[in-house]
């Protein structure tokens, strides 16, 4: 519509102006955000931050990231297959309408909002303590599954109710049973959805923080075993600003945080966009 | 009993619905029967019952026998083995989202055959007796969803005929098409009917004039008329059949 | 439903209703020219035979266009090509009535008007009825009328038969009248001709009724297979 269009009418023009308004506010607030931590915290990204070994004068962050990177994949391991498989129960092979299912999505749409520190203490008092794990990446990792678990089911879930019918009208048709349908034609095609999930509940372990200070812990060196305690990235940020003495460096911290998060990102669409196109 | 599939006293329910009332009806080998009607007169719930697809369906309830070569298919039987002798070809072409050869690889792989140079040969063959071998022989290995409509149906009857079927279920399988693909799906048919019972559900009475041997009516769950395509057409005996066919209702 | 189509079959009928009166009226005239040699009449005739050519041609492209492009079946299909077919027999019953006046002129003006002509008429009336009947028939979709036409056809038949044998008798007792005599005889033929036509137009009354092509039993001109 060009300007003349608009200002005959005059509400239209308010309407895209505020459109475009709300729309300014978020991208300038996002890039503020994102571009304040970038200068407060590139000018420390020092290569001390870097080093294998921690000590109170580099706070290297090296160790964290190899915490974070346990973590990620530790919880991956048992939410993922939990999660994609109760998924695939309550959407392939639960009849409609059976209470069941409605029971297990409360009880999993009541898990995904809890809040964080909650589950830091169930995990402190279960995992730490009564398991005797103490604090450890175990305790942590159990935690961790369990908070991204709803979240995993969840998307699995939309995912698996995105793929048209018609697929598994066609396979039943041809005389594959439901094993076969299921694991050769709807999952392939709800990978990506899967995916998208699965990226989801990194950046949500990736950035928790209170439930891991109550089960991981917040050690900062190299661990030497599951059982070990560690920090994570987002511990290590939370610690070093609390001590006040190297706020600097947690906002290198934080510089590596955001850094972490879109490389994560970004792979996963590369890899989600690649098994687009083998299928 | 030399019908290929007999229908007899078939009740359908869908929970409290009825959607089929006392059907009975005779389908001959390598004819080609064609199902007309109103929607919701159920003659598509009638053809998926032929391969019980209707069992996927939540409170579906049949009553009565439906005999494939004097077998009862509601009996004591393997339904996957059953979906193997009766094929069927969806009103939406809805090949599967791999390439064209694993869609038509699909239906021998599940049924066991596992040689790559057998499944070669299936594939060939059945894209051959589709009439599309050669349309896509370069390209087997090509994602299904890029070809267009009416090549993706004809690959979805060639991926039907790879587990080498009896007969062929087709639910107005040339509704979504233009008149070029229609025109040679219909051909592909009429050929097919050679070696295979074909039952084809369709809204288009040319259609059914064109290639059917027998035609059926239903109206509301019950079959009204069922004739020789010719005859039903010309000079039908029911009026109601008679009320449909020529447009003044329905 | 399909209320254009119901219009436009209801046009159809009401145009074989109307060519079915022309041709009426044509025979009408033929007779009337012929029983009072009536000159004036007869040249009207031949020039009516134009009307109903045109119809026919009116009723004839209705008939391709409702095939093209309504695809009809059962009831509506028979009805069409029902049509179709009949309106060229009618057709050619027009022809005939032309036929007959164009001979009618060719008698000379001032003859006696002799017994020749007698036997005739009774042809002339029996042959009115039939395509009257046939007509109506249609009209009134009434199909016990229209075998009664088929069947009746063998009245006409053995008219023309006592005609042929009493012209032949005629020439007998008077050479002189021979050329009319002859005429006479073509003419008798002509109506035997338009009794044929209007057995076909019953047969195709029948076929738009019951979808049987034979109602009239065999229709054809092969004195032996009927029996005779």
């Amino acid at each position: 519509m060009t300007l003349n269009m608009y200002l005959k009418y005059p509400f239209s023009l308010f309407l895209k102006v505020l459109v475009i308004l709300a729309t300014a506010v978020t991208c300038f607030t996002l890039l503020f955000l994102i571009g304040y931590i970038l200068l407060k915290g590139i000018p420390y990204l020092s290569l001390d931050l870097f080093s294998w070994t921690y000590n109170s004068e580099n706070v290297s962050f090296m160790p964290s990231i190899v915490n974070t990177i346990i973590m990620v994949i530790g919880a991956l391991l048992i939410s993922v297959p939990f999660g994609i498989f109760s998924a695939i129960y309550l959407v392939e092979y639960a009849k409609r309408g059976n209470k069941m299912v409605g029971v297990i999505r409360i009880t999993a749409e009541t898990l995904a909002g809890i809040p964080s520190i909650v589950y830091g203490l169930f995990g402190m008092l279960f995992f730490v303590t009564s398991l005797k794990m103490g604090y450890s990446l175990l305790a942590g990792i159990f935690t961790v599954a369990i908070m991204i678990l709803p979240l995993m089911m969840r998307t699995t879930e939309e995912a698996l109710k995105a793929v048209p019918d018609i697929f598994r009208e066609g396979s039943f048709g041809l005389g594959a049973g439901k094993l076969r349908t299921v694991f050769r034609i709807v999952l392939p095609t709800a990978i990506p959805g899967i995916l998208a999930g699965i990226i989801l509940s990194i950046g949500r372990i990736v950035g928790e923080t209170a439930a891991l200070i109550y089960t991981a812990g917040t050690v900062a060196e190299l661990p030497k075993n599951l059982l070990s305690s560690g920090r994570t990235l987002s511990v290590h940020m939370y610690a070093l600003s609390k001590e006040g003495l190297h706020t600097n460096q947690a906002y290198a911290t934080a510089v590596m945080l955001l850094g972490i998060v879109l490389l994560i990102n970004m792979l996963s669409t590369m890899m989600a966009k690649k098994i687009e196109k083998k299928s | 009993m030399t019908a290929k599939i007999n229908i007899k006293n078939v009740n359908l329910f869908y929970t409290q619905f009825q959607a089929l009332k006392n059907v009975n009806l005779d389908i001959e080998k390598n004819e080609i029967t064609a199902f007309i009607g109103p929607s919701g007169c159920g003659k598509s719930t009638l053809l998926k019952s032929l391969n019980r697809m209707n069992d996927l369906i939540e409170g579906c309830r049949i009553e009565g026998e439906i005999l494939l070569d004097g077998q009862n298919i509601y009996g004591k039987i393997d339904v996957n083995a059953l979906r193997k002798r009766v094929g069927m070809v969806f009103q939406k072409p809805n090949p599967f989202p791999m390439s064209i050869y694993e869609n038509v690889a699909y239906g021998p792989k599940t049924h066991g055959i596992r040689s790559k140079v057998k499944l070669d040969e299936i594939v060939e063959t059945s894209l051959k007796n589709a009439a599309i071998w050669d349309e896509l022989k370069d390209r087997l290995k090509k994602n299904a969803l890029s070809l267009s409509g009416g090549q993706q149906q004809r690959l979805c009857v060639a991926r039907a005929l790879a587990v080498e079927p009896e007969v062929l279920l087709m639910d107005e399988p040339t509704s979504a098409l233009d008149p070029i693909s229609t025109a040679k799906i219909e051909d592909l048919v009429l050929e097919l009917k050679k070696k295979y019972t074909i039952v084809i559900v369709t809204h288009n009475m040319q259609q059914a004039t064109r290639i059917s041997d027998k035609t059926a009516f239903f109206l509301l769950g019950e079959m009204i008329e069922f004739n020789e395509t010719e005859t039903l057409f010309s000079i039908p005996k029911d009026k109601r059949t008679e009320d449909y066919i020529t447009g003044r209702f329905g | 439903m399909r209320a254009r189509f119901d219009i436009q079959l209801e046009k159809l009928n009401q145009g074989v209703t109307e060519m079915g009166a022309l041709v009426e009226e044509a025979l009408e005239h033929a007779i009337d020219a012929l029983v009072h040699e009536n000159r004036e009449v007869a040249e009207k005739n031949i020039e009516f035979d134009r009307e109903i050519d045109q119809k026919m041609k009116e009723i004839e492209t209705l008939c391709l266009k409702l095939l093209l492009s309504q695809q009809p079946v059962a009831r509506d299909l028979r009805l069409i090509s029902a049509v179709l077919k009949m309106v060229s027999d009618l057709e050619r019953i027009g022809d005939q009535c032309a036929d007959i006046s164009e001979i009618v002129l060719t008698f000379p003006a001032d003859s006696e008007k002799g017994l020749e002509l007698k036997y005739i008429s009774l042809m002339a009336d029996a042959t009115r009825k039939m395509v009257t009947e046939s007509v109506d028939a249609f009209v009134k979709k009434d199909l016990e009328l229209a075998k009664a036409v088929c069947e009746y056809d063998d009245v006409v038949d053995d008219l023309f038969d006592s005609v042929r044998r009493n012209l032949i008798t005629a020439i007998r007792e008077n050479m002189e009248k021979g050329e009319k005599i002859i005429d006479i005889l073509m003419i008798a033929k002509y109506f035997e001709r338009i009794g044929d036509h209007a057995v076909n137009v019953a047969k195709w009354v029948i076929f738009s009724i019951t979808g049987e092509r034979n109602g009239c039993g065999y229709i054809g001109h092969d004195e032996d297979m009927k029996g005779k």
